[in-house]
């Protein structure tokens, strides 16, 4: 009895030491090193690995950063330039600020702007639905409204609303990586600059039809007819195809055309009303009765993750101490 | 037993309702606004602008590559504009519109109905000619012939196979060219044997065509080196590499293109269009468009001029049903769904499908029940239900190596997908997407 | 006119659907229904009831309340789920074990794993099996079939052939004694024996199987290669020595066998998509009910058989694919 336990305690323990000392010299063997900087540079990341970096995951940026001798291409989106600093510290270079950014959504063409002509029964994807045809409406540069935008945020910043068949942003959670505007086939989305209490001007469309057959298409279609560049102080709108563009680097949020705009194809977000009315009060199409054109419900942006909860726009005492 | 490829395949309602419409001649509309890319390869370059008076059969724009094709007008008239219109695609491309006025043709056009049977031209010249004229495939692929046509060197042609299959339900244009026309064809068969250098073409005609069948049967007999054989129905045995397998048992590489197997495909359209341009000097500004449905008043089959509106068709096919939900260019397999009505008809629309709404929507989508039935029908031996989860979830590196270059978008899989899930719709989008990544990597 | 519709090809489609599928297979196990109600009365219409009744509810429920979505007991799925469930067990079994069967069934089988479509095991074996371990000795109780008059739980009980045969042979007795003690094998084929309520009636059992192959639910190829597996590998073991080993005719007709290979092993979700891998998939459960009849503990082994193949399925789908067009060059 005895030695059959003795002999499976001897046997075993055997049979453990030798694959014991086999295993450690495997492992000596094929050790691979790897630079300690790069899990140090991996602990600050965000761990996201949403790719708005460029790079295949946090871990790859992080090889990719401790390779390099310069970080000035490298940014990573979602940490933002406080990850970005602390990242400098590990590996003792320099880095500088860059300008935080948001998406933007480029289209206003809800229902009751934008006519549907045809009704979509094909697998529920923007992308597809683009290699098909133009869209259910006359307009094909606008939102195809399936949400592939949403589909690929990972931070949950963006949504669809139900109201307006348009992707809303929203700007606390959205982490400018990017995801959406690559995986939108028609562009429509775009990394802006983000501005002091989330505050945005930005023309609402990017179609290149004539004036003529966008206004047809959709009631607030920028119709090119580049009032916005003449009335700019800043020289920061530019005519492309018949499609204003304003560069929010050079934009003072003046907000001089948004009153100009004869479509109200520009936006202005998260701006005081207030003011809006004494500025411009004789212009018909910031009527103190519709305010919600400028507001979150209409425009594609906004600040709060919950909008029925904010009251009526974020003002000037708002928290949304962003930056 | 009658022969048919091996894998695969399904067998819709055949529907062809406008079978025993013969072909009518649809007069000149208003206005035709004719897209300057109809084929695949490199759009036209327009050679006409604002003002220019064009005759029927003048070059309206010219081909700029190897793999392109002369577009000429089809009317004779006043170029009203060169611009952006919506065509079939979906989407507004340039297209060149003139006013109809009149209907004055080229001069050097033979516009007589005689059958010229003798061929003059040398094979050199017959591909040249082909190739002025403009024309690409009829069968809807719409790949320039000319192209098929050059053999490279090194590569061995030793039959060409005419597609007279009609696989696509309710399409009937075909059908009707093989009754109406079949001398004619005949006569273009012979002459691509020529341009080709081969001495055998095998004819395939499903079986549910017997009069075409039996029509042709007594003709070839004149024709030396032309066969005629009857195909059991079973779609896509249109497919250019279906019908290869089924007539000589000969099977295309993946990737590969039928002259690697010795072989050419022609469809029906093309030989009569080959006939039209080498023996009449006829460039290819017309072709047989049927326009059927089920609720269609009077289902027919229309000689149309490229660049008249489809609604124009559906006028003279006795207006649009009240009960339409969906108007398709093509076939209701591979056809693409138009978004308007007044889009023109191009040279690659063998039909316009007019589906009553019942029949228009999906069915509800439910879960892949794994019952591998998309797998048993596809005609190329490929897995359906999974390409159809790889390129949801944009594997694109395993998508390639589960052959998703190989899918032929016949849409079997999603005709008999017991759950109505979109396998099709994601399958096309994963391929957009392989074929991006493989071009990328050749440059 | 109103707005046209805009979706990409095909734009036809086959009137098949999974309701459809679903129910063509409840139509086929209805003969073999009909036999077990014959010979076990009462008890067999109150096992089906509550089995599906149960398994109706509890996808119903999970879906409703604990996965929160829509629920989608009308596909028909879970009927078939109920009606397995039912011929798998004894027809004496008490109501609470049943219920908790087709709590297993769905909850663990099916839904657990995401609902239709996603589960990898059978859920009526997986049920059937849980029950087996966990109430061995009412599942294995097996009423004697007798007419209708039956009533439900006080049903006279006995041993099954293939229990009769497993015991005989252990204690050395020879075959062609046990012979005698059980049914003749034309009875054996229409079902006058113990066992299981559904698996008894072979007849019944392979009218389904023809029905199911002429609407073109199921492919022949899983239960043929069963069929040749278990008969071929029986049939060397009763030449090699008919005196310790029951013939191949005895062994398809007794047991699961016909009831496994028709029904549960064709089951769309759990078994392979390519026609080779259908019969790698066939085979292995034929050998391993062999194995299990013939050197396990067990008397029945395909339900183990079944759920061990399932187990290989992403497997076999991941490895044996359908060979593509033009995949190799051969031309002729």
């Amino acid at each position: 009895m005895s030695a059959t336990i003795l002999f499976t305690i001897i046997s075993l323990s055997a049979i453990g030491a030798t694959a014991a000392i086999i295993l450690y010299f495997v492992a000596q063997k094929f050790k691979v090193y790897e630079d300690p900087r790069i899990d140090q540079v991996d602990e600050i990341l965000p761990a996201a690995n949403c790719g708005g970096c460029g790079y295949p995951g946090c871990r790859g940026f992080a090889e990719a950063m401790v390779k390099a001798d310069d970080l000035s291409p490298f940014y990573c989106p979602v940490g933002g330039n406080e990850t970005m600093a602390q990242v400098a510290e590990v590996l003792g270079k320099a880095v500088e600020a860059k300008d935080p950014q948001v998406a933007v959504v480029r289209c206003s063409g809800s229902p009751a702007h934008r006519e549907r002509i045809n009704s979509y029964d094909g697998a529920s994807s923007c992308a597809i639905s683009s290699s098909l045809y133009s869209g259910e409406t006359g307009c094909q540069f606008g939102c195809l409204g399936l949400g592939d935008c949403v589909d690929v945020c990972d931070f949950d910043a963006i949504y669809m609303d139900e109201e307006t068949g348009l992707p809303v942003v929203i700007d606390d959670n959205c982490t400018a990586c990017g995801a959406c505007v690559k995986a939108c086939p028609n562009v429509i989305i775009e990394l802006r600059k983000k501005n002091k209490k989330d505050r945005k001007i930005f023309v609402s469309c990017v179609n290149h039809d004539k004036g003529g057959v966008a206004k047809k298409a959709c009631k607030v279609a920028c119709i090119g007819c580049s009032k916005c560049v003449k009335v700019c102080p800043f020289d920061a709108i530019t005519m492309d195809n018949f499609c204003a563009f304003i560069d929010a680097n050079k934009c003072k949020l003046c907000r001089k055309c948004v009153a100009e705009c004869p479509t109200n194809a520009i936006l202005e977000i998260n701006f005081p009303p207030k003011k809006v009315r004494t500025e411009t009060p004789e212009k018909p199409k910031v009527e103190a009765s519709k305010p919600v054109r400028t507001s979150a419900e209409k425009a594609g942006t906004i600040g709060e993750a919950k909008p029925e909860e904010t009251p009526a726009r974020p003002t000037g005492e708002n928290k949304n101490e962003t930056k | 037993m009658l022969k048919t490829f091996p894998k695969g395949g399904v067998h819709p309602a055949e529907g062809k309702y406008s079978a025993n419409s013969a072909i009518e001649v649809l007069p000149l509309p208003k206005q035709v606004s004719i897209p300057i890319a109809q084929h695949i390869g490199a759009p036209s370059k327009p050679v006409v602008t604002k003002g220019d008076k064009v005759k029927v059969g003048d070059k309206i724009a010219e081909s700029t590559g190897f793999v392109s094709a002369n577009i000429h007008s089809s009317v004779s008239g006043t170029v009203f504009k060169v611009d952006k219109v919506l065509d079939s695609t979906g989407y507004k491309r340039p297209c060149v519109i003139i006013n109809v006025e009149g209907d004055e043709w080229h001069e050097s056009i033979d516009k007589s109905t005689d059958l010229k049977k003798e061929i003059s031209l040398t094979d050199k010249e017959i591909i040249h000619r082909i190739n002025e004229s403009g024309i690409v495939g009829l069968g809807g692929a719409t790949f320039p012939s000319h192209v098929k046509l050059s053999v490279p060197d090194g590569k061995k042609i030793d039959v060409l196979i005419i597609n007279g299959v009609e696989c696509e339900p309710y399409l009937t244009s075909d059908h009707r060219l093989m009754l109406e026309k079949a001398e004619e064809m005949l006569v273009g068969i012979q002459i691509l044997m020529k341009a080709l250098g081969v001495n055998l073409a095998l004819i395939g005609i499903e079986n549910n065509k017997p009069d075409a069948i039996e029509h042709l049967e007594k003709l070839v007999k004149d024709y030396p080196g032309i066969e005629v054989h009857a195909l059991k129905v079973q779609y896509p045995q249109g497919g250019e590499k279906q019908l290869i397998k089924a007539l000589i048992n000969r099977e295309v590489p993946s990737g590969g293109l039928p002259l690697d197997v010795g072989a050419v495909v022609h469809n029906v359209g093309t030989a009569y269009a080959v006939y039209e341009a080498v023996q009449k000097n006829k460039p290819l500004f017309e072709r047989v468009v049927t326009l059927t449905g089920k609720s269609v008043k009077k289902p027919s089959n229309f000689m149309v001029r490229i660049g008249t509106p489809v609604s124009y068709l559906i006028e003279a096919a006795g207006g649009l049903p009240e009960d339409t939900g969906k108007v398709i260019n093509g076939g209701p397999m591979m056809g693409k769904a138009l978004n308007a009505l007044d889009v023109p008809v191009v040279k690659g629309a063998s039909g316009i499908l007019i589906m009553p709404a019942e029949l228009s929507q999906r069915k509800k989508e439910v879960n892949c029940i794994r019952c591998a039935k998309c797998v048993s029908v596809c005609p190329q031996g490929l897995e359906p239900y999974l390409l159809n989860r790889l390129a949801q979830l944009e594997k694109n590196d395993k998508l390639e190596t589960d052959g998703v270059m190989d899918c032929i978008e016949c849409g079997s899989c999603a005709y008999t997908c017991p759950a109505g899930l979109p396998l099709l719709d994601y399958i096309r989008l994963g391929k957009s997407r392989v074929s991006q990544i493989i071009r990328s990597r050749k440059q | 006119m109103s707005k046209l519709f805009i979706s990409p090809s095909p734009h036809v489609y086959e009137d098949t659907t999974v309701k459809r599928l679903m129910f063509d297979v409840v139509i086929a196990l209805l003969p073999a229904l009909l036999f077990s109600v014959y010979f076990f009365g009462m008890g067999a219409i109150i096992v089906t009831l509550t089995a599906v009744v149960s398994c109706l509810a509890f996808e119903w429920l999970i879906q409703k309340y604990i996965l929160k979505e829509e629920p989608s007991i009308t596909d028909g799925s879970a009927l078939v789920t109920g009606i397995l469930l039912a011929f798998n067990v004894p027809t004496n079994l008490p109501i609470g074990i049943i219920i908790i069967g087709s709590l297993v069934a769905i909850g663990v089988g099916k839904m657990s794993f995401g609902g239709l479509g996603n589960n990898p095991f059978n859920p009526a074996l997986v049920g059937r099996v849980f029950l087996l371990i966990s109430f061995p000795v009412q599942m294995t109780s097996w009423p004697v079939p007798t007419g209708f008059s039956n009533s439900y739980t006080d049903a006279v009980t006995g041993a099954t052939p293939l229990g009769v045969m497993k015991e005989g042979i252990s204690a050395g007795e020879p075959v062609s004694a046990i012979m005698d003690k059980i049914p003749g094998h034309m009875e054996l084929f229409y079902g006058h024996m113990g066992g299981s309520m559904g698996e008894i009636a072979a007849l019944a059992l392979l009218l389904g199987l023809g029905y199911m192959l002429f609407r073109k639910v199921i492919k022949i190829h899983i239960p043929l290669s069963i069929f040749l597996t278990i008969g071929v590998f029986t049939g060397i073991l009763w030449l090699v020595n008919p005196e310790s080993n029951a013939d191949p005719i005895f062994h398809l007709l007794t047991g699961g066998v016909m009831l496994g290979a028709i029904f549960m092993a064709t089951d769309y979700v759990t078994s392979p998509m390519s026609v080779k891998g259908m019969w790698i998939f066939g085979i292995g459960i034929g050998i391993i009910t062999v194995a299990i009849r013939v050197f396990g503990a067990y008397p029945e082994g395909i339900s183990f058989a079944i759920l061990i193949m399932n187990a290989f399925v992403p497997l076999i789908n991941m490895y044996v694919k359908p060979k593509r067009f033009g995949e190799e060059v051969k031309n002729g």
